[in-house]
């Protein structure tokens, strides 16, 4: 599953990264949490959150996580942008809440972290 | 030496990234890479939630890689209460910030090769991390 097929899916703006639309995915995990996402997250991954602060950002960064989705339209500041721009950091924003962007995201065979 | 100031929640997480470029650039073993950025990166945010300000210095042998990070904090009363995953002291505003859940600290050890934790309450909190850069040597 690419970038952009998830951007379809979940109707989704692409803030940032349109470059990287077609680069290969193979897994997806979500959190507001960003400790959950350093103590659980793995290089790679798509991740969707509802915390678009800059250390969403510099969190994904960390983990290289290859792209972040924020759900229940929430957006980056300009800050935010920016850090993801200079680290290749696609970002998408969709409407949907959580859970149904990661159900539909699981319906469409991106697996889970568990599932490696 | 790289200086961290407490409660600057907008530049969180920049000296780790920092570090991670470094890193990056001299070639070292991708997964060592991101070790090392996950385990500063959660000592870097415990300074800037909980000190007034601290230093991370990186040092780097053809053996090891050597984080250290020094605070001027209120310590850690019970080290290894802090160490259990969960345990938290963390602030509403810490949290809202996606971090204080208490997973640091053991993300920190599950992380280095090796990790030690000193502290002493009202003066600060002083941290040791290693990673083996031929792991294969070390067993």
């Amino acid at each position: 599953m690419t970038l952009r097929e998830v951007a379809d899916l979940l109707n989704a703006e692409v803030i940032s990264g349109k470059d990287y639309l077609d680069e290969d995915l193979e897994f997806a995990g979500a959190s507001d949490l960003m400790s959950d996402v350093l103590a659980f997250g793995r290089p790679g991954i798509i991740l969707l959150t509802g915390l678009s602060n800059t250390q969403s950002v510099r969190t994904a960064d960390i983990i290289e996580a290859r792209a972040i989705v924020y759900v229940r339209g929430r957006k980056p500041s300009q800050e935010g942008i920016e850090l993801a721009e200079k680290s290749r950091m696609p970002i998408l924003s969709t409407e949907f809440l959580m859970y149904k962007a990661c159900g539909l995201l699981y319906g469409r065979g991106l697996r889970a972290i568990g599932d490696l | 030496m790289f200086h961290i100031k407490g409660a600057d929640f907008g530049k969180a997480g920049c000296v780790s990234l920092e570090i991670k470029d470094i890193l990056h650039d001299l070639g070292v073993d991708l997964s060592i890479v991101r070790r090392a950025a996950i385990a500063a990166y959660e000592a870097e945010m415990n300074v800037v939630m909980y000190a007034d300000k601290g230093e991370m210095i990186l040092r780097l042998n053809p053996d090891i890689i050597r984080i250290t990070i020094e605070d001027m904090g209120p310590g850690i009363k019970d080290i290894e209460l802090a160490m259990q995953e969960g345990y938290s002291t963390a602030t509403d505003q810490m949290r809202e910030m996606g971090f204080g859940a208490g997973m640091g600290l053991p993300n920190i050890k599950k992380n280095a090769d090796l990790f030690k934790l000193k502290s002493r309450v009202g003066q600060g909190t002083s941290y040791d991390i290693v990673f083996h850069l031929n792991p294969k040597e070390q067993t």
